[in-house]
């Protein structure tokens, strides 16, 4: 139920931000046609949201840290020169507070808890680090729109992101991992084998009926 | 013959109800921020979600415009408007009571009126009254709720989330 209302919360802000980039656009396309007929390669998240929901732990974990630089991304987006930014960042930096808490109760539960849930925890934890470091990236247009006022340059979330998500380890009594490898590419349409499952899912419903409502 | 004034466009509009907590209008709820009559005559109603993804909201905009075509406004425009945020602390008194009555905690004032407020109020259980009441879950059967049970008469109720 909890993942349900975090889903359609994400899936609000989603829409959001994709109805104002086919509006910036300008040639035509709606929200429904960034969403359902761009191919793999043209969508440019970062991997860390690629990961099936599997395992409840690796799902916290994620949580946890995604929230995380979601809440500072949102937070600083707020005062964005653009506006309609600004706003769609207003409203979702109380949703994402909210999604932050959630994680932040399960992983010192499960930390803090028993030896089979605190192990599986830390795998979590283990699975999910690997594509920390592509959150904080960032590229050319984002350091050129952050020097305009209008976006954020992710790098900058970094301290503030490592605070928090220590402080809340510390308290689960796990262990900050180490990556042996890092995921990257995602900003440039490069993903992991799990997305392509995850748009044929989505997309599949709309390109078979095009044009279908109810 | 009712004549087609501001005032009753805005009576009209006000009296549309929440379609996930029907004893609630969108007035009550705050989520009707404005209503006006553009250059051309036609009604202007100007709306704000309660969250991002409230999948009411459709159903918001279609009742808003059965009830000015029922009203006898025949042309008429719904917005949407995410800024300023909505905030539970737009749902009205009237509101909140109506919320109680129907066994929904209301949500808790967030923004204090002239003076602090006391962090981690308890949530009152809608129907015994008692105080001694804990969350079960922070998510419930619709965004805007969470699921709470009191510990005294133990009956479990929805709790609306103080944003």
């Amino acid at each position: 139920m909890a993942l349900g209302n975090i889903g359609l919360d994400l899936l609000g802000q989603a829409r959001s931000l994709l109805s104002y980039a086919a509006e910036r656009e300008d040639v035509g396309r709606t929200e429904d046609d960034l969403a359902f007929l761009r191919d793999e390669r043209a969508f440019v998240n970062v991997q860390m949201v690629e990961h099936p929901n599997d395992d409840f732990a690796v799902t916290m974990a994620r949580q946890l840290l995604f929230s995380t630089y979601q809440l500072g991304l949102y937070d600083r987006l707020q005062t964005s020169a653009d506006e309609t930014l600004a706003g769609v960042a207003a409203k979702a930096v109380k949703e994402v507070d909210y999604h932050r808490d959630h994680a932040t109760k399960w992983v010192l539960r499960l930390g803090d808890g028993t030896e089979e849930s605190h192990r599986r925890m830390q795998n979590g934890l283990d699975r999910m680090w690997p594509f920390v470091d592509e959150l904080f990236a960032g590229d050319d247009l984002e350091r050129a729109l952050a020097g305009d006022g209008v976006a954020v340059d992710s790098a900058a979330l970094r301290p503030e992101w490592d605070a928090y998500v220590d402080g809340v380890l510390s308290e689960a009594t796990l262990e900050r991992p180490t990556a042996s490898w890092t995921g990257s590419g995602g900003r440039r349409g490069v993903h992991t084998e799990a997305f392509g499952y995850l748009l044929a899912e989505m997309q599949h419903l709309h390109r078979s009926h095009p044009g279908a409502s109810w | 013959m009712v004549t087609l004034t501001l005032e009753h466009a805005y009576e009209v509009v006000a009296a549309v109800l929440d379609p996930e907590v029907p004893v609630l209008t969108i007035a009550d709820l705050g989520v009707l921020r404005d209503v006006a009559f553009d250059d051309d005559g036609a009604v202007e109603v100007t709306i704000t979600p309660t969250y991002s993804g409230c999948p009411a909201m459709d159903a918001i905009r279609t009742d808003i415009g059965r009830a000015l075509t029922d009203g006898g406004f025949p042309a008429f425009r719904v917005r949407t408007v995410l800024s300023p945020a909505w905030t539970t602390d737009w749902m009205s008194d009237e509101g909140k009571r109506k919320l109680l009555a129907y066994g929904i905690a209301p949500p808790t004032r967030r923004t204090p009126e002239g003076g602090p407020v006391a962090v981690g109020l308890s949530v009152r259980c809608p129907q015994c009254g008692s105080p001694d009441t804990r969350e079960t879950s922070r998510f419930g059967s619709t965004a805007c709720k969470a699921l709470w049970v009191c510990t005294s008469c133990k009956e479990p109720f929805d709790s609306f989330k103080a944003i």
